[in-house]
Order: C-alpha cells, then structure tokens, then sequence
C-alpha cells in the first residue's frame, strides 16, 4: 500500500450527541433516561418531563455495562447533570439486563413500539426495526403498544453488523454503502445467501467475475431488502410504516423495501432540531415508560 | 388486546414459526411441560405497564426451530405444546417448500 493515510476501517460509523440549546434541566419535574444497549450502537435519551433534552448514539464495546455507562454518561456530558437527579432510568436492548444504573429493564420491543409512536405519531401502524444483528417487524395500535411481532435473529447478514462486513469487504465507508448500492442502471441477480459468512463469499465470487463494486453491493443489499420486506409481510404491511434502528439511514434498503412493499415510509423527521432520531427510537422508548413508571410509583 | 409473537424464521428451505398469543395465555406452564424438547419458557412480556408471564420459545431453539419441531409433525397440527393449550394461545405455521 502506497497510502498510509488511506481510510482503512471502512465500517467504523459516525457517533454523535447532542443537548438541546433552550431547555433547563432544573425547571423540570421528572427527569428520565432510556438506555439502549444494542449489539452494534448503544444509545442514551435523557427526558425532560417527557421531551427530549440530551440524547448521544456510540458503538457498543465489548462490555455491555461500560456501553451502557459510557452512552448515558457522554449524553449528560456538559449538563450538570448527576445520576442523583434522575427520577427513573429504564434500560433496554440486547444487553438491557447489564445497564447498572437503571431501574429496570424492559424489552426492546415494547419500547421500539413506543419510540416509534412517539417520533411519528399515532398513525404509525407498521414497525421496521433494523438493528445490529436482528431485524424486527412489529405491529403496533395508535397508543404505540404492540399487536404483534416477528423477529429474526438467525443470520446477521441483513443487519448493521452484515453492513459492516461487506463495507470493509468492499472498501465502501459504510455511511455510503445504500447510496452507492443504488448506482446501477439495472437490479442486479441478489445474492443467494442469507448467512453473513457465505453472503461474503458469494460477494469476493462476484468480484472475480468482474462485478462492479456497485453491482456486488446492490446484489447484496437487494438480497437484504427482499428479506426484510418477507418479514414485513409475514405480519402484514399496514400504513403508515416507518423503519428504526441503525439501517434506517440506510437509503439503499430503505428505496427497495419501498418498492417491494409499494408503500413509503414516513419521513425521518428533523433530527438537529427535535433529537426525533429512528436510530434511537428503543431508547426514547424507554425513556418515555421511565416516566410512566416513575408516575405509576407515585401514586401508589 | 391481542399481542401475538412469531418465532422463528424464514429461509431458503421455507417458512418455521411458533406463535403466541399474549392475550390469551393464563401463565399455566401446561405447555412447557408438555414440550420434549425443552424448547418453551416463561418469559415476562412488558403490556400496559406490567410484567406478565407468557409462554414463549427460548432464544436458542428459535433459531433451529425447524429441527426441534419437526419430530412433533407440524404438518399434522397435533404437536404436543397446541395440545395441552387450554386457552388455545399456541399456533404454527409450518411450510417447508
Ligand atoms: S399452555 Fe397455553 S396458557 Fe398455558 S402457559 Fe402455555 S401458552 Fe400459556
Ligand atoms: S412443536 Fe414440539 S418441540 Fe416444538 S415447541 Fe411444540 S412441543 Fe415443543
């Protein structure tokens, strides 16, 4: 290699946090957070009597209780704020029996069913939820409590930590990966597989035959979107639908699970102004039934 | 209201799924007894605010439920888990290709 500057972890994405400018955390009556530990992203959301305050998303480390404090403890950051002042912590996601300063833990998708309601609002009928290593359809009425839900963890491939793989496979940074899926005049053939381990495979196959990079990356994630939109229909595409989770900004799945299913999702909302992030939708969830709970142990 | 869980997958080899209906399991454990292959547990379901206990399939075997149910033939919706369901929560849908 002739470039020592040369971008060499292609799958490594982008963290960030953020507090909002114009609130006071003193002014408030109850201040909750919700901790979502995923496999891949851990997510924090601090609530001010039920609004977004401060909210941070950074990979997951190797241990799920350090990712858990880290999260919450960069989403506080320059607030003042102590672990004292909260009323109620929930945890949630893959590692949510290991978030130590919570409360208590509750199942992602409960509180992705919530998040979900809460970012777009009571029309929202039909979760995708695409996190590390799972991906989630669920069903959900206009209180954002759950009808149904289907989850499918048993291959990674279509999932953030697939992504991943076939990003440094394929030396695409992997906040580009759906775009340059979606640079091909034609669809190609997707690739058989659905495991991790054999889709990456098939993916070097395809290079040696000549494939664009484009071409592997579309065939992989047209594979992908095929899958999910499987999962979707096994529980039924019901308006309006939204998709959660890392995958979200991904625009390559996103366009095909359109197409396949012949419904739109509902726009992500402005995230800069309104912290209304689909990548933390578990956590503001759960930040939400902190709330819920905390006012439940008041009046009993 | 009715919260109903799917478990297991879809695959090339075709389409595996246990499902659970929240609503109508009373947290018998009639079932998990019933099951030989140890494939059920009671799992705590978060629903307006509290913890029920629901039968549900346990992680390992939702990702091989293809194997571990089909000595209790499916096919013929007479496995052992559907049978001992008073409240009639448990279904199947099973269609290998
Ligand atoms: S037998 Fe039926 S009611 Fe009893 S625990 Fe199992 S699913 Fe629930
Ligand atoms: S089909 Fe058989 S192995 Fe599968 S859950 Fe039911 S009783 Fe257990």
């Amino acid at each position: 290699m002739t470039n020592n500057n040369e971008k060499t972890e292609y799958w490594r994405w982008l963290e960030y946090k953020k507090v909002m400018p114009n609130k006071d955390w003193k002014k408030a009556k109850i201040i909750t957070a919700g901790v979502d530990v995923g496999s891949v992203g851990s997510k924090a959301v601090i609530m001010l009597d039920g609004e977004i305050y401060a909210w941070s998303v950074m990979r997951t480390g190797s241990n799920s209780s350090d990712s858990a404090k880290k999260a919450l403890g960069w989403a506080m950051e320059d607030t003042g704020l102590t672990l004292e002042d909260f009323h109620y912590i929930v945890g949630t996601g893959y590692g949510r029996v290991n978030v130590p300063m919570a409360n208590r833990a509750i199942t992602e998708i409960a509180c992705h069913a919530k998040g979900a309601n809460y970012i777009w609002g009571p029309t929202v009928r039909t979760v995708l939820d695409v996190g590390g290593q799972d991906v989630k359809a669920i069903k959900i009425d206009e209180n954002g409590k759950v009808v149904s839900f289907l989850m499918n963890d048993k291959c990674a491939a279509g999932t953030g930590r697939g992504m991943e793989v076939i990003a440094d496979l394929l030396k695409i940074p992997i906040e580009d990966v759906g775009k340059e899926s979606l640079r091909v005049n034609e669809e190609p053939e997707p690739v058989s597989s659905t495991c991790v381990v054999f889709a990456k495979t098939e993916a070097v196959g395809l290079l040696r035959k000549g494939w664009t990079k484009e071409k592997v990356i579309a065939a992989y994630v047209r594979a992908m979107a095929i899958r999910m939109s499987d999962l979707i229909e096994k529980v039924g595409c019901e308006k309006d639908f939204v998709i959660t989770g890392g995958q979200s900004k991904n625009i390559g799945i996103v366009k095909r699970v359109e197409n396949i299913l012949g419904v739109k999702r509902l726009p992500v909302p402005n995230l800069k102004e309104t912290g209304l992030d689909p990548v933390s939708a578990g956590a503001i969830g759960a930040a939400l039934f902190a709330k819920a709970l905390y006012e439940k142990s008041l009046k009993q | 209201m009715k919260v109903i869980t799917y478990y297991g997958y879809t695959d090339g080899s075709g389409e595996y799924y246990i499902v659970i209906d929240a609503e109508k399991c009373n947290s018998c454990g009639e079932c998990i007894s019933a099951c030989p292959q140890e494939a059920l547990q009671m799992e705590d379901m978060f629903i307006d605010l509290e913890d029920k206990p629901v039968a549900a399939v346990t992680e390992d075997h939702r990702k091989k439920i293809r194997y571990t149910c089909s000595p209790c033939k499916p096919e013929e919706n007479s496995m052992p888990c559907i049978k001992s369901c008073k409240k009639n929560a448990i279904s199947c849908i099973w269609k290998p290709l």
